[in-house]
């Protein structure tokens, strides 16, 4: 369970960029958050493994509070994905790339040896195991990235920017695989502009603005909102859209699932077809 | 990342701003050679206090502060290094010279690095790419080199990322002995070297594609002319100069140890 209480922070460059935030992602959540450029997105998710410390308030990862401890041992349990691999990519092989973070960890070398072919597995990265990760496309790059977090199991995994640069086949493994993390009582946060990706995958969505949270729901309620998404940069979901454009004639309009909006149409067309 | 803020331009108005980059470059290299002439400890001291109202004028006392606090580190290691060899090569002994000897040439890296750190805060990028051009220097490399300046913060910001992302892989910069300790930043070094070379990469191709060097013969909006202020620091800087001169060859300079006693 990861807590903030009334959290502001300000940068070295006295930008404040969170300004008294509060919110409680229990275990086994999937929460999206979402803003435009600069509205604290990234700076909020930093304080969830200590990379980032409080100004004024409190910050609590599983009771611990970050500012007591490193980020190390924090990241332990919350394990954090960057929005660019190559801000992470340096070793010789795709193997020893996933097992760095396991040898600081201190993980026994037989359990390393196990949870790296675990991780490639998961990410099918096993063909690569021996291929240096600077020769990998940029996609493959970025799973890379994302095995050599996964591979210590950390009990919650923030996500910047998962989606950016995938295409359709890779977001949609990555919202699977979302989900079946989700399934195993894990938590997942991920920061994004992707308003599809998040309107296919039924998560709580965060809403931010200038250093506040201004919305926090479910993704059928928030992304459904006009004034809200407005607020927030973002447009709506191409489901709702339609909704939106159908509701004079007696369609709801907190649409955002493709599967939904079919049993809908179809329920419709069948009751015009029977009369 | 404070050295690299101690370098950092950024655009405010003063009188030092205004100057000839050229004169001002040639002011440095004179400071430069005056602090490798003396290594006592009383002309040093004269050429760190001769920066400091050049620093005022300009009003970037708080970024040049923090450039010497970046260097501190370098110049405690200069100072502890020459204690310990002298202190091992005369046979053990601690004397006052000593100490001051250590001292003069701790104070000579810092007006070297103060005097650059001056310069740099005080001129554009812009200003040195033109200063080179009109000194004869190829275009390819004014171009480089300016380009190289203005990298420089951008990559300060992109190593903090990397490290924040190792340290998000349980990487501990600060732990280990010294050698541990060196190699903990291979995995900051390598992404962020990687990352230039990508940068540089790209940035060629864009610029190529904007029809970089498609004209042999190039113009310049802006021109570099000599006014009033420039020939003002090219008279002080002569004066330095002769009289740095004239003192290291007739003037038999004190110790502060002589002094006293």
């Amino acid at each position: 369970m990861i807590e903030a209480i009334d959290v502001h922070f300000s940068y070295p460059n006295r930008v404040e960029a969170l300004k008294g935030v509060s919110i409680t992602i229990k275990d086994g959540e999937f929460v999206a958050i979402m803003g435009q450029n600069g509205a604290g997105k990234s700076t909020l998710v930093k304080h969830f493994n200590g990379l980032l410390k409080p100004s004024l308030g409190k910050v609590r990862a599983d009771g611990v509070e970050t500012t007591k401890t490193s980020v190390a041992a924090l990241s332990r349990n919350v394990g954090f994905v960057f929005q660019n691999p190559d801000h992470q990519l340096f070793s010789e092989t795709v193997e020893d790339e996933i097992a760095f973070a396991l040898k600081n960890f201190g993980f026994a070398a037989d359990v390393i040896e196990s949870r790296v072919t675990w991780a490639l597995n998961l990410l099918s990265l096993t063909q690569y195991r021996k291929t240096s990760p600077f020769l990998l496309s940029g996609g493959e790059r970025k799973r890379v990235a994302l095995a050599s977090v996964l591979a210590w199991d950390p009990k919650t995994l923030i996500l910047d920017e998962p989606t950016i640069g995938q295409d359709h086949e890779q977001k949609e493994i990555l919202r699977q695989f979302i989900l079946q993390m989700q399934t195993q009582g894990k938590t997942v946060v991920i920061v994004t502009h992707d308003v599809e990706f998040v309107a296919e995958s039924n998560s709580r969505v965060i809403l931010m603005k200038e250093g506040k949270i201004v919305a926090d729901g479910v993704g059928k309620d928030i992304l459904t909102d006009p004034a809200l998404l407005e607020l927030a940069s973002i447009v709506l979901p191409q489901i709702a859209q339609i909704f939106t454009k159908l509701s004079p004639l007696g369609f709801p309009k907190n649409i955002i699932d493709i599967y939904e909006a079919k049993e809908i149409i179809l329920k419709a067309w069948e009751s015009r077809t029977q009369k | 990342m404070s050295v690299f803020d101690g370098l950092r331009f950024r655009k405010i108005y003063s009188p030092i701003h205004n100057l000839d980059p050229r004169i001002k470059f040639v002011y440095v290299i004179s400071i430069f050679v005056c602090a490798i002439l003396f290594a006592q400890i009383i002309p040093l001291l004269l050429l760190f206090l001769l920066q400091v109202p050049f620093v005022l004028l300009a009003k970037v006392q708080r970024q040049w502060i923090r450039s010497l606090r970046g260097a501190s580190f370098l110049a405690i290691l200069i100072f502890v290094i020459n204690i310990a060899t002298s202190y091992f090569t005369s046979g053990y002994h601690l004397t006052p010279p000593i100490i001051e000897n250590a001292a003069a040439l701790t104070l000579r890296f810092v007006v070297l690095v103060e005097s650059f750190s001056v310069f740099f805060l005080t001129t554009s990028p812009d200003h040195l790419g033109l200063a080179l051009e009109e000194s004869h220097v190829p275009y390819e490399f004014a171009f480089a080199f300016t380009t190289a300046v203005r990298f420089v913060p951008v990559l300060a910001e992109e190593a903090q990322t990397i490290m924040d992302a190792q340290k998000a892989r349980g990487l501990e910069l600060e732990k280990g002995g010294l050698l541990k300790r060196i190699r903990n930043y291979v995995p900051v070094l390598i992404p962020l070297i990687v990352s230039a070379i990508r940068r540089s990469l790209e940035l060629a191709e864009a610029m190529e594609s904007r029809a970089w060097g498609a004209t042999k013969n190039r113009t310049n909006l802006y021109l570099l002319k000599l006014h009033r202020g420039d020939f003002a620091l090219l008279a002080i800087t002569i004066g330095i100069l002769a009289a740095a001169v004239y003192i290291h060859f007739y003037v038999s300079i004190p110790t502060i140890t002589q002094l006293i006693h």
